[in-house]
């Protein structure tokens, strides 16, 4: 094996006596501590009351929610693929049928439950992927909480108001169609 | 021993535990909010305005917690070890003048004529608190501190005691209230801007007092086992070293113990060498008694700018090797107050004469 000697490197006096180096480490902690308490440093957000907010990307997955369209209706259509490609399979729906007096006769079915386990989610945004109906977003809510496990489930409402309502982007289920 | 002497003692004694110990917390909390600025954090900052109502938090945290006793341990010495560590830290600011004179009577609990020697000998046997409680712990990483403690204790003491000699040279006696008493008179050690100052065999002799100065803090820092010698902790290595085992208010005893001997070690360094309770320009307590309390507030605040240095130095410096510590105890701290004392004992003649 071969044996690398490193050189270790020669001091002078000033070196060896260790103070000057002190010193210097002093000055800059001491620089340090005065620009922190001049209010100078700004590094840490104060979370509750400062939040990250109005800095999140565009691109940031929170908490996934339902969406209604431009007329009020949910736009799930209770297909279950979200259901089936959740990876902690947080989702559960109970699909219901739409009677056909309803002006959306035609869409057939709707979640007549959607929970999803906070708990459960990982966030991945698998359901909002997989979507035909785009009804499922991930929004920017990150600070998901609850006292207790049942808390931490969220219903449909609660996923309706998360989401509230997108416009455009699917048509396909207008009555005049 | 008349009974107004034992009254006062005793409301000095209590004044000055109960200031201690509020210091103590407070240092903690110093400590704490210190050590985020340095590293560009805010520290505790919550519980009450600027996080001041953080020490009776962690008062009560520490308090509420369940004290766990292994089952291996030496359960006598186990309990006796954090009060061996917190009492010697506690005693020894008895002889530490604090003060002036209030209505008359000296700012001192006790004015021994063998001040400084009391100081080093209780301070030593903060020790025991530390070997005791690392050996009976019954496991490795508390021994392994416990036995680092003892070592770095009997490198850093001679050093301690040597740094000191100089300024006794100077004062002629022992008892600590001389010491403030000479400074008055001839100007603090480390600056002797009082007094003659024009003399300029003055200022010849505060080179080995600003080298005693460097000694003595060192030596302090090692004794107080603060960074940079916190070997007997050194939570990277020993995963907390002595206190390891120790859990609720038997581990805050141990930190009270640490911060409490911070305290009186810069109380001991704020009365050797920046004077004391003195500050150019203040009266003492015979002009009245408000002179007596500002000398009281001076001392405090020297103390408190000694405890800052402390902190200061902590979060700016790492930990010295275990080989390290050894030799630079013994082959240079060591040598240097040695060499120091015959400075001082050559320069002496000239500036007692002028």
């Amino acid at each position: 094996m071969a044996t690398i000697t490193v050189p270790r490197p020669k001091l002078n006096w000033r070196e060896r006596l260790y103070l000057p180096a002190i010193v210097a480490g002093l000055a800059i902690t001491w620089k340090h501590f005065k620009n922190m308490l001049l209010g100078r440093t700004k590094v840490t957000m104060q979370y509750p009351e400062q939040k990250w907010d109005s800095h999140l990307p565009e691109h940031y997955r929170g908490a996934p929610a339902l969406v209604r369209d431009e007329d009020g209706r949910v736009r799930c259509v209770a297909c279950q693929l979200c259901e089936f490609i959740c990876p902690p399979r947080a989702i559960k729906i109970i699909p219901g049928e739409i009677p056909s007096t309803d002006r959306f006769a035609k869409v057939e079915k709707y979640p007549e439950a959607f929970d999803i386990d906070m708990i459960r989610c990982i966030f991945c945004g698998m359901c909002e992927e997989v979507c035909p109906e785009q009804a499922i977003f991930l929004r920017k809510d990150y600070a998901i909480t609850g006292f207790t496990r049942a808390e931490m489930v969220h219903h449909k409402e609660k996923l309706l108001e998360i989401g509230g309502v997108m416009h455009g982007v699917v048509l396909k289920w207008n009555e005049k169609k | 021993m008349d009974s107004f002497f034992v009254i006062t003692s005793l409301l000095k004694i209590v004044g000055i535990l109960v200031l201690v110990l509020s210091m103590v917390s407070y240092a903690v909390y110093a400590e704490r909010r210190v050590s985020a600025f340095i590293q560009d954090r805010l520290g505790p900052n919550r519980v009450g305005p600027a996080g001041l109502f953080q020490p009776i938090a962690d008062m009560f945290k520490l308090l509420l917690k369940e004290d766990f006793t292994p089952r291996n341990v030496n359960t006598f010495y186990y309990w006796l070890a954090p009060c061996l560590a917190v009492m010697p830290a506690i005693i020894t600011i008895a002889v530490v003048p604090f003060g002036s004179t209030l209505f008359g009577i000296p700012m001192v609990i006790a004015d021994v004529n063998v001040g400084i020697l009391f100081v080093f000998a209780i301070a030593s046997l903060s020790v025991y608190g530390i070997v005791v409680g690392g050996w009976a712990s019954n496991s490795k990483y508390p021994f392994l501190g416990g036995i680092r403690s003892s070592a770095q204790m009997l490198s850093y003491e001679l050093s301690l005691g040597l740094a000191v000699i100089p300024i006794f040279f100077l004062v002629g006696n022992l008892r600590l209230t001389s010491v403030v008493r000479y400074q008055i008179e001839h100007g603090w050690f480390i600056a002797p801007f009082v007094g003659h100052w024009t003399n300029p065999w003055k200022w010849l002799l505060a080179f080995p007092m600003v080298i005693s100065f460097l000694v003595f803090m060192i030596a302090i820092f090692a004794e107080t086992n603060r960074l940079p010698f916190d070997l007997p902790e050194a939570e990277q290595e020993l995963a907390g070293g002595y206190n390891t085992e120790y859990s609720s208010m038997k581990f805050a005893l141990y930190f009270l113990g640490e911060y409490a001997a911070m305290i009186t070690g810069s109380a001991v360094i704020v009365t050797l060498f920046f004077g004391g309770w003195h500050f150019p320009g203040i009266p003492d307590g015979s002009h009245g008694w408000i002179f007596g309390l500002i000398n009281i507030a001076v001392f405090f605040t020297k103390v408190a700018i000694m405890i800052f240095i402390f902190m200061w130095v902590r979060w700016t410096l790492p930990r010295f090797r275990w080989d390290q510590l050894m030799r630079l105890g013994w082959l240079f701290f060591f040598e240097i107050a040695l060499v120091n004392i015959f400075l001082v004992a050559a320069i002496l003649p000239y500036a007692a004469r002028l």
